[in-house]
């Protein structure tokens, strides 16, 4: 039983993936490739709220 | 002064009928899962019956509140990028939820706690400490409450409607079914608000790119537009000063936010642990739609709009490109939008008040029913304190304190959040801490003219950081090095009333725990008292002990998260 919560405990490191994404500026500070028109800066801020929500699920029902 | 702003008397009539409709639904919210609103955990969390969906759109309704949508898009069509932190923000607070809130949750659950600042009066038997957090919240609450208004006065004047008449009359309407119905009133109001805004939202993004040419000539405009602004903004944040800056707000704020007793009390309504694990995973919803009215900031840009102040940036957007009855159903989403948070915020201080300022100090051994009572009171005085505060005070000094509220709120992060996985902070550390916080977040803020981003010189490097996140250093390293002082003296540690078990789950310690969720159950033991305050401090000495457990103990109850 340990053991086994343990493991699936590991599972909230995936948190972590929308910290590193957003955190560090640098990363997505930048106009190209736009999509839409839309700068490279926006979209991808965009793209990280179904990918966090994902994320956030996927522990979710790891976890539970 | 008159206003640029016509009467719009079609605008007018629907926005009066929607906010007649949701004023009925306030006041019929009583009977919906009737209890007798006696206690305040009736009153003030709602009995703790609310489902994954009811939920979702209580919090939701709850932390997007209509300043944000106001205020942010005018922030992005003044500045650019650095408005837009707000997403980000709003996307890393749900892993952070979705890590703390359950277990707390949990604790508060089993304890019957209904704030803050009762749980740190449970963990370390301190009614200083608990004191200090409940201030803290009451003090960045009320401002909070106050700009709600401003959301509501922007709206109202860009219908034609000027002066305080109307403003008084909606927050006293707010006022009367909060009064009645308690936490149920907010909470099916939000998806009224909720709804709304879905649909304005989803209506303005589908329409307006194509009147304007575009995304590419909308983000084209804002690019050659953003730079001449006074103080010049940037539609891509360059140089480390604004990229550090952008970061630090996000996740400052992104700690702050939960920690803000109207986030708390929706948090503590809902029904178990599990339904705020999943809301973690679809509230990011909202941030969705957030970052779309973020944007709204560019198109007002783009159609070259010349707004009185930038808080008209939106309102003047929808006036210019949509008919008056759509006008008024987006001012109503926004008004609306302001009175679900205002009515939350009014009753998560009063739950504040009562129990540990109330209860605590001034009437010890209140019953039930009295603590209901003066939740309902204090309410009012909150409304009635913000309405004051916003009709004879400039609206700048509620903006100004709003944003202290952030750096405040975050100083309480050690006795609430840390507190959870560890009781080695010593809580006499923990206070010291939390003053100097508190003082070095304000001075910080008050020298910097109340930006939030505070500039530093770090190994030569120039940076701008968000004040409450170097504010919260200062706490943290005070705390600590008194925790070893004081420890090392032999200061009482204090009691605490938790033990290991009542932070996990149930489903965790295999069914031995019968599950507590009979609504009827209860209501019954929050009724019969178990958890008074002032125990800790009667009962001192009984476990006059710290109790952080051996280090095994200690390991087991620290989740391997980050």
């Amino acid at each position: 039983m340990r053991g086994e919560r343990t493991r699936s405990r590991a599972w909230y490191w995936l948190l972590v993936l929308p910290f590193l994404g957003l955190l560090i500026p640098p990363l997505y500070a930048k106009e190209n490739p736009e999509l839409w028109g839309i700068p490279f800066f926006y979209w991808y801020q965009f793209v990280w709220v179904p990918l966090a929500a994902g994320v956030t699920f996927l522990v979710y029902r790891r976890t539970k | 002064m008159s206003t640029p702003h016509p009467t719009d008397a079609t605008a007018l009539i629907v926005f009066c009928v929607l906010f007649a409709f949701v004023t009925v639904v306030g006041f019929v919210a009583v009977r919906w899962r009737r209890a007798k609103l006696d206690s305040i955990d009736e009153w003030g969390l709602g009995g703790r019956r609310f489902g994954t969906v009811v939920t979702w759109f209580l919090l939701g309704g709850d932390l997007y509140t209509a300043y944000t949508f106001i205020a942010v898009p005018a922030l992005v069509f003044g500045a650019g990028a650095a408005g837009f932190f707000a997403l980000p923000y709003t996307i890393i607070v749900y892993p952070l939820v979705f890590m703390i809130m359950p277990r707390l949750w949990t604790v508060a659950h089993r304890r019957g706690y209904v704030t803050s600042a009762d749980f740190v009066q449970g963990r370390y038997g301190s009614r200083k400490l608990s004191l200090a957090v409940a201030l803290t919240g009451l003090l960045a609450t009320m401002p909070y409450i106050a700009l709600q208004l401003v959301g509501i006065q922007v709206v109202l004047a860009a219908m034609g409607v000027e002066g305080d008449w109307p403003l008084i009359i909606a927050f006293a309407i707010l006022a009367a079914y909060t009064y009645n119905s308690g936490l149920r009133a907010p909470a099916l109001i939000a998806v009224v608000k909720d709804v709304m805004i879905w649909i304005v939202i989803i209506v303005a993004v589908a329409y307006l790119p194509g009147k304007l040419g575009g995304f590419g000539a909308i983000f084209d405009s804002a690019r050659e537009a953003l730079p001449k602004h006074d103080p010049p903004g940037a539609l891509i944040p360059t140089g480390v000063d604004a990229q550090v800056a952008y970061a630090t707000l996000a996740l400052g704020s992104a700690m702050a936010l939960f920690l803000y007793p109207h986030a708390m009390t929706g948090v503590l309504s809902s029904q178990s642990a599990k339904v705020v694990r999943r809301n973690a995973a679809i509230l990011p919803a909202y941030s969705f739609v957030l970052g779309l009215i973020a944007l709204l900031g560019f198109m007002a840009i783009a159609a070259n709009l010349q707004p009185q102040t930038p808080n008209f940036a939106v309102p003047d957007l929808f006036i210019t490109f949509f008919p008056s009855w759509f006008e008024g159903f987006a001012f109503a989403a926004i008004a609306i939008g302001a009175l679900v948070p205002a009515a939350v915020m009014s009753i998560a201080a009063a739950n504040l008040f009562t129990r540990n300022i109330w209860s605590a100090y001034l009437h010890k051994d209140a019953s039930p029913a009295e603590e209901s009572q003066v939740a309902k009171i204090s309410s009012l005085v909150m409304k009635v304190g913000a309405v004051l505060f916003i009709l004879l005070l400039p609206t700048e000094y509620a903006i100004d304190l709003q944003l202290l509220g952030g750096v405040w709120i975050l100083q309480t992060l050690p006795a609430v959040v840390i507190a959870l996985y560890t009781r080695w902070f010593h809580r006499w550390g923990l206070f010291a801490g939390w003053a100097v916080g508190m003082v070095v977040g304000t001075v910080m803020a008050a020298t910097q003219d109340f930006k939030s981003i505070f500039p530093l010189e770090l190994f030569g490097l120039h940076v701008t950081v968000y004040a409450a996140l170097l504010a919260l250093i200062a706490n943290l390293a005070v705390a600590a090095v008194l925790t070893v002082a004081l420890r090392g003296s032999g200061v009482g540690e204090g009691r605490d009333d938790t033990v290991a078990d009542d932070y996990e789950e149930l489903e965790d310690v295999g069914g031995i725990k019968p599950l507590p969720a009979q609504p009827g159950e209860e209501r019954a033991r929050a009724a019969s008292g178990r958890f008074r305050l002032g125990d800790g401090e009667r009962g001192a000495g009984e476990r006059e002990t710290p109790v952080p457990g051996t280090p095994k103990e200690q390991q087991e109850r620290t989740p391997r998260a980050p």
